[in-house]
């Protein structure tokens, strides 16, 4: 780990209040209500690699994504970015420009009634990193180049374009602040496969070209297989196993992460079951005591109940960090083969 | 300008018979109502030019009907026609104005609220609430009954335009802020408010470029449909002898002057502005209609 | 009702050069053009395609709920050898509720947040099998059972927005299957839910399917769940199918270039590829269909004829494709 860590996430948590007007918790006579979107986070990016988030939804990986860059302040934790607290390092606008962001939903995330090359040069003008609007043109021209549009297409509302090509176009003004770090919230998963592939192929060659750092928030565990250097799993507002991505994927620790693969279709036919996790996703207001993953694990017992379990080097594959009861007490029937 | 004409507004409008029409009689009625001054045949407000001796004069298909005088002319012989034309231009000053002016606060105040939520939004649409259980002409009669009271009336003559325009715009902005208060609480959690909030774009900076701009076609809606009430609202209020002083005649003023002579036989000197008065407010709420459904996406 | 002798031979739903319009002001849209497949009984056949491919609108011209102004302007749609696509709204309405069940991707707006999940379900039940009330609530909790929700005879009563969103979408799988139809249109069935739910749900579809002997067409874009369910699989590119073939056929050797770029844009979870295959472009809009094969443009083996000639779908290794590779007398370019 000689490289420097451009994030670090220590303990971060984001709690919501979801508690009805007062009126009518008098009337129904209960509590405050709080969701722990994101309960006791921790991790660290080094510069220039891939850590990957995977979960399903309601598990609070957009939620990481949101407080990574600022848009929530966590209610307990620190985020660090670049060394420094990240609520510092926003307030000063050289560092913020070094963050930003690419969203899911390509036709919310551009402003409808604005020009695509106002558009990318908006972070140009909030910075003032280019003065003149002739500078300006031709700094989007070339942003837009670099990300496989036309510099002509600058003219244009978003609209006249189609969802991969308005995703390559939040791609352009994220990359206009020069930034070092990007948090890239779902990017694919409003996109057609064949644009998909377009899109992942892109953020790796600006990655390679760039020397560009990333959080990667995903559901799809084939596109966060092939994005990867790290991968974090999700559940209910806490990471159960973070590992080195070709571990994860050869040999899953944690129960849910396994769940989670033998729950993916079999795309190569290999006449393979899917085997359904049993139940479903508990609320997240109401999580359940000890492990959280229990009631849906086939490995719980009594301690899974009642102790929550910690992140802890897993045993046999000591890169893997996971929160497992099991996997501490070597009871996850060790090293099951590995998948395909 | 080429763009408008290609564009669906565009389109819409000329395969709507009812909207072109409500159009051309909504421009005749502004055209005349601004170029009164140049287009009216005389000029009721100047004394020298009244000949009391016209006065009760019939239209001019009345038996004893003259042909300088159309519409035929009221108990101090000023022409009906130039007097409906000077007092539309009095009754659209104050539409628009007090539209405008409800627009600007409504507007404003709805996108403070929508977008900083919390206890602005609550207290300001708590003072929303309150206003709109009041009908909105009490309100304007509330205002004006205030000013007048608080006021030496000279004084109050002087800017009584003013307090009109602003008691109608104060009883409507209520309307306009919670229509953008709602549709800025979708907006801001779209995600190009967010990406704009990642580079850290001051929130004020971030409400007038983004989220302004797509929260104003339903303001352009209520707004028109807003100007037919703001010119009724006007004309109440001077029917009731509270709205725009004498010396300045709205349509609601002619009215009020005319139904004193309704029973003697003498009716068209309420009828024609009444009749004015219909016209101008019809043909703006019909093209508010036709506007809300050009604009709304379901719909189209 | 037709007696069909042998089951082999009749297909339930056949659609034959179905074409549907949009008239627009800007001219007419052909949003589906020359659709042809078959569906026979206890066969699931998936179509895929990308957004804006006329996969869903392929379901919606069967159901016959077409947005308007869109509508058929040719061809024909049997269902048991009978024409469905010239009937009156009524008599489809009928046919809809009995003979076809439709499962759409969100729960929500299938089910009417305002009645117990029991009475629909009694409702759809009484208007199509001759039960009384007493059977059909009895039916109705069988099916809730049948669909995986738990502790069923107490759920029956409870309204829908009580339910998850994975249990919500078992009650409109039994809600489109419970009056027995023949034909199954599901579109996008298990698009709103997560990856360990949507394995719980198709394997339930599948079973049913081949328990009841129902024909279903599976409308989604995720090859995966296509790849676990179907039997038979028609790729669609703008508007039209472009190759359609039994599922292995299509998944590992599919003949149609675009199909094959499909295929190969999948990432695959098995191990890291040093770049994923893409295809360059982007699907044509309905308005700017270019003229000969609608691929030619992004189409990395495109010769004259493509930019020209439309092809049909003919011969191409195990499947059919609409492409000209397969033409006779252009043998010489597959290999070249």
């Amino acid at each position: 780990m000689a490289e420097p860590m451009v994030l670090e996430l220590r303990d971060a948590a984001r709690h919501f209040d979801v508690s009805r007007p007062l009126l009518q918790r008098i009337v129904a006579r209960e509590g405050r209500r709080t969701l722990r979107a994101v309960d006791g986070v921790s991790f660290s990016i080094p510069k220039g690699t891939t850590l990957s988030l995977v979960g399903e939804s309601g598990c609070g990986k957009s939620t990481v994504a949101r407080l990574v860059v600022g848009l929530y302040s966590p209610t307990r934790g620190e985020v660090i970015f670049d060394g420094m607290p990240l609520a510092e390092a926003r307030a000063d606008p050289t560092k913020r420009q070094r963050m930003q962001m690419i969203f899911q939903d390509p036709y919310a995330s551009l402003n409808p009634r604005w020009r695509v090359r106002d558009i990318v040069a908006e972070p140009l003008r909030a910075f003032g990193l280019v003065q003149g609007r002739e500078a300006q043109q031709k700094r989007v021209g070339e942003l837009l180049a670099q990300v496989g549009l036309n510099p002509l297409d600058g003219e244009k509302f978003p609209h006249e374009f189609s969802g991969g090509q308005r995703q390559r176009i939040s791609i352009a003004r994220a990359l206009s602040s020069n930034p070092e770090f990007l948090v890239c919230d779902e990017p694919t998963s409003a996109l057609d496969v064949s644009v998909q592939a377009q899109i992942l192929n892109l953020m790796l060659d600006l990655q390679k070209r760039l020397g560009l750092t990333y959080l990667f928030i995903s559901h799809n565990l084939a596109v966060v297989r092939q994005v990867s250097d790290r991968v974090g799993v999700m559940y209910l507002g806490k990471l159960v196993e973070l590992a080195p991505s070709e571990t994860l994927f050869h040999t899953p620790r944690h129960p849910y992460t396994r769940a989670l693969m033998e729950a993916i279709p079999d795309l190569e036919m290999t006449g393979r079951q899917r085997i359904p996790v049993g139940g479903e996703v508990p609320s997240p207001i109401t999580p359940p005591p000890g492990c959280t993953f229990h009631p849906r694990c086939p490995l719980a017992n009594d301690r899974c109940r009642v102790e929550v379990p910690a992140m802890l080097p897993a045993r046999g594959t000591p890169e893997t960090v996971v929160a497992c009861h099991a996997v501490e007490e070597g009871r996850d029937g060790a090293l099951s083969p590995p998948l395909g | 300008m080429r763009a408008f004409f290609q564009s669906d507004l565009w389109w819409s409008f000329t395969r709507s018979p009812v909207t072109v029409a409500s159009a051309i009689v909504a421009f005749i009625c502004i055209a005349g109502a601004v170029l009164a001054p140049v287009l009216a045949p005389h000029n009721p407000f100047d004394l020298a030019s009244l000949q009391l001796m016209d006065a009760f004069k019939p239209p001019v298909w009345g038996s004893e009907g003259d042909a300088t005088y159309p519409l035929g002319t009221d108990d101090q012989g000023r022409d009906m026609l130039s007097a409906i034309m000077y007092g539309a231009r009095v009754s659209l000053l104050v539409g628009f104005c007090a539209v405008i002016f409800s627009t600007t606060l409504g507007v404003a105040l709805g996108l403070l609220a929508g977008y900083l939520g919390g206890k602005v939004d609550a207290v300001l649409m708590r003072i929303a609430d309150i206003q709109l259980t009041f009908p909105s002409i009490l309100v304007a009669l509330l205002v004006d009954g205030v000013v007048r009271a608080a006021l030496p009336r000279e004084t109050h003559d002087q800017i009584a335009l003013f307090v009109v325009i602003f008691a109608i715009g104060i009883s409507n902005w209520p309307q306009f802020a919670r229509t953008v208060r709602g549709s800025t609480l979708v907006e801001r959690n779209k995600e190009y408010v967010q990406a704009a909030r990642v580079i850290g774009l001051p929130s004020l900076k971030i409400m007038a470029q983004h989220v302004l701009p797509n929260v104003m076609s339903p303001v352009l809606v209520i707004a028109t449909l807003n100007l037919g009430f703001a010119i009724l609202a006007e004309a109440t209020l001077s029917f009731l002898g509270v709205g725009v002083p004498p010396t300045q005649p709205s349509l609601g003023t002619l009215i009020r002057i005319g139904n004193d002579f309704l029973f003697s036989g003498e009716w068209w000197i309420t009828i024609f502005p009444g009749v004015a008065l219909i016209i101008m407010v019809l043909s703006v709420n019909l093209l508010g209609d036709w506007l809300r459904d050009a604009l709304n996406p379901k719909l189209r | 009702m037709s007696q069909t002798q042998s089951m082999g031979g009749q297909a339930l739903l056949q659609v034959r050069n179905l074409r549907v319009e949009f008239p627009t002001r800007r001219g007419t849209l052909v949003a589906l053009d020359d659709v042809s497949f078959d569906i026979h009984p206890g066969e699931v056949l998936g179509v895929v395609g990308e957004s804006g491919a006329g996969k869903s609108m392929t379901g919606a011209a069967i159901i016959g709920l077409l947005e308007p102004p869109g509508r058929i302007a040719g061809g024909e749609i049997r269902l048991a050898g009978r024409r469905i696509d010239d009937l009156p709204y009524e008599e489809l309405r009928r046919i809809r509720g009995r003979q076809i069940g439709a499962i759409f991707q969100d729960p929500l707006t299938t089910l009417n947040p305002l009645y117990t999940v029991g009475d629909q379900l009694v409702e759809t039940i009484t208007t199509h099998l001759p039960l009384n009330p007493a059977e059909a609530r009895r039916r109705a909790v069988e099916w809730l059972e049948m669909v995986g929700i738990p502790a069923a005879a107490q759920r029956v009563d409870s309204y829908p927005h009580e339910f998850s969103g994975g249990m919500r979408q078992r009650v409109v799988i039994a809600l489109a299957l419970c009056a027995e139809p023949k034909l199954v249109v599901a579109d996008e069935p298990t698009t709103a839910l997560d990856v360990s739910i949507q394995a719980q749900v198709i394997a339930l579809l599948k079973t049913l399917a081949r328990e009841k002997g129902t024909a279903m067409m599976l409308v989604t874009h995720d090859m995966g769940v296509i790849a676990e369910t179907a039997d038979r699989v028609a790729v669609m590119y703008a508007g039209r199918v472009i190759e359609i073939g039994a599922v292995r056929d299509v998944v590992k050797h599919a003949a149609h270039p675009y199909s094959a770029g499909l295929m190969g844009s999948i990432p695959p979870i098995s191990h890291r590829v040093e770049r994923l295959e893409q295809i360059d472009g982007s699907m044509p809009r309905l308005s700017s269909i270019p003229p000969g094969c609608p691929y030619n443009p992004r189409c990395p083996r495109v010769f004259d004829r493509c930019r020209v000639e439309r092809p049909e779908l003919l011969p191409a290794k195990a499947n059919r494709a609409a492409c000209w590779l397969y033409a006779p007398g252009e043998e010489g370019r597959l290999h070249g």
